[in-house]
């Protein structure tokens, strides 16, 4: 499967990416590790006319210590993420979920930029981002904005980056001793998860879904419990209320409700 | 339009004016003429294709040609010289018979070699692990841990003669 035509465009810089945005708008996609958009580009579900490559770019890939919050660049590779001491030390869920994506040769790929720009509900780091409450940075010809996680996924596929617009880095608040807990449930390894979920303790504790939703969604519902004070059978009870997870090949909405429940509860025992 | 590229191909330059969509595995097999890199599912599920970029096993039918531009690309057949002696990997799967239709075998080479590089001597799990992102049909992936092992046994890759003390 080959993509259709494009033409390309590399960026030296993420000024001359944002540039090359604001010329071609929506024609444009920004490439990074492509291992998200790719796939879509070779299925046909995508046909951008002009791909703007930032993989280059080495000023995008970091992984800093600020104040309060660990800085992670939009470009860093999983394989960094999971590999960073400083991610361990300070947001360990997140090393750990980064280490669950796809398979090696795709953490050697793969960005966590991308994988959140994609905004696939599937994905296991949007619920990681929506559990720490991460706040992302988006820079666009005007200056830079910040989207709190919550903001971020707006509809399916889609986040809050506009068309001109690059995701620069994302920003994990420390969360120091407090314990974490990831949970993935598929049938076969390096698969998408059926259903998982990402928990982050502390005093405003965050539970983020994966595949619990059309976009990806935190269970506000047992947060609330965990919160109260509740026991784990009974904030494992209610994981799936207010959401609405798909129906597909791998599962249906009634199996998923019941995974998400059984899969909450192991997280938080 | 073309795009100039330039990537380093088992230690050989190679410069050309190619399609942007072109992805690297097909460049690895129909401009550089190295078949050795197969393409097995084309979805970056398979491994098949698995190449080392900058030494990092990456799926070569998930990357394009123009992103692998400055990079040094190794195929399979950038481990071992024409005529010289396997690498300890090569060896390793003679030695243990790990493949058996061989498809998925360039593929699982090259993972192999990139974790070898990583981790000298790896557990099991790890070469487990390690080897998640490639599939094979054939052999239910004892042979090809055990292929692993060997190499990691053998980090000068002595070449034992099949047969020997039998």
């Amino acid at each position: 499967m080959i993509p259709a035509k494009f033409d390309y465009k590399p960026a030296s810089s993420a000024e001359e990416a944002i540039l090359l945005l604001q010329e071609y708008g929506d024609e444009a996609k920004v490439i990074a590790g492509g291992h998200s958009l790719l796939p879509l580009m070779k299925l046909r579900l995508a046909n951008p006319e002009v791909i703007i490559d930032i993989g280059e770019i080495q000023d995008l890939s970091f992984i800093e210590e600020r104040d309060d919050h660990i800085a992670v660049g939009a470009l860093t590779r999983h394989r960094l993420v999971e590999h960073s001491d400083l991610l361990r030390e300070n947001v360990p869920l997140l090393a750990h979920a980064a280490s669950h994506v796809g398979d090696p040769q795709v953490r050697n790929r793969g960005t966590i930029g991308g994988s959140l720009c994609h905004g696939d509900p599937a994905s296991d780091l949007p619920a990681v981002v929506l559990a720490t409450r991460a706040t992302l940075i988006i820079r666009s010809q005007t200056g830079e904005r910040e989207v709190a996680a919550d903001d971020f996924f707006t509809d399916f596929w889609e986040t809050a980056v506009n068309p001109a617009e690059l995701l620069m880095e994302i920003r994990f608040p420390k969360v120091g001793d407090q314990p974490w807990a990831f949970q993935k449930f598929s049938r076969r390894a390096q698969d998408w998860a059926i259903v998982g979920c990402a928990v982050q303790h502390g005093s405003n504790p965050g539970i983020g879904m994966i595949n619990m939703g059309s976009i990806p969604v935190r269970s506000s519902v047992a947060e609330e419990a965990l919160r109260s004070g509740n026991a784990v059978i009974d904030v494992a009870s209610v994981a799936d209320e207010g959401l609405s997870p798909p129906s597909d090949i791998h599962a249906e909405v009634d199996y998923r409700r019941h995974l998400a429940r059984v899969l909450l509860g192991r997280a938080l025992s | 339009m073309t795009f100039p590229i330039s990537v380093n191909v088992n230690g050989q330059t190679m410069e050309q004016e190619i399609d942007p969509r072109t992805l690297l595995v097909h460049f690895i097999r129909d401009d550089c003429r190295l078949t050795g890199t197969h393409v097995g599912c084309d979805t970056s599920n398979c491994g098949a294709c698995t190449v080392l970029l900058d030494g990092e096993a990456v799926k070569s039918c998930t990357v394009l040609a123009v992103q692998a531009s400055g990079h040094d690309i190794t195929t399979v057949e950038g481990l071992a010289p024409p005529d010289g002696p396997f690498t300890p990997i090569q060896e390793g799967f003679r030695q243990e018979h790990g493949l058996q239709c061989g498809y998925c075998t360039p593929g699982m080479l090259m993972a192999g070699t990139a974790l070898l590089n990583e981790i000298e001597n790896p557990t099991e799990e790890q070469i487990r692990s390690h080897l998640e992102g490639n599939l094979c049909r054939c052999t239910g992936y004892e042979m090809i841990v055990r292929s692993v092992q060997w190499a990691a046994e053998h980090p000068d890759g002595i070449p034992v003669e099949i047969g020997e003390g039998s």
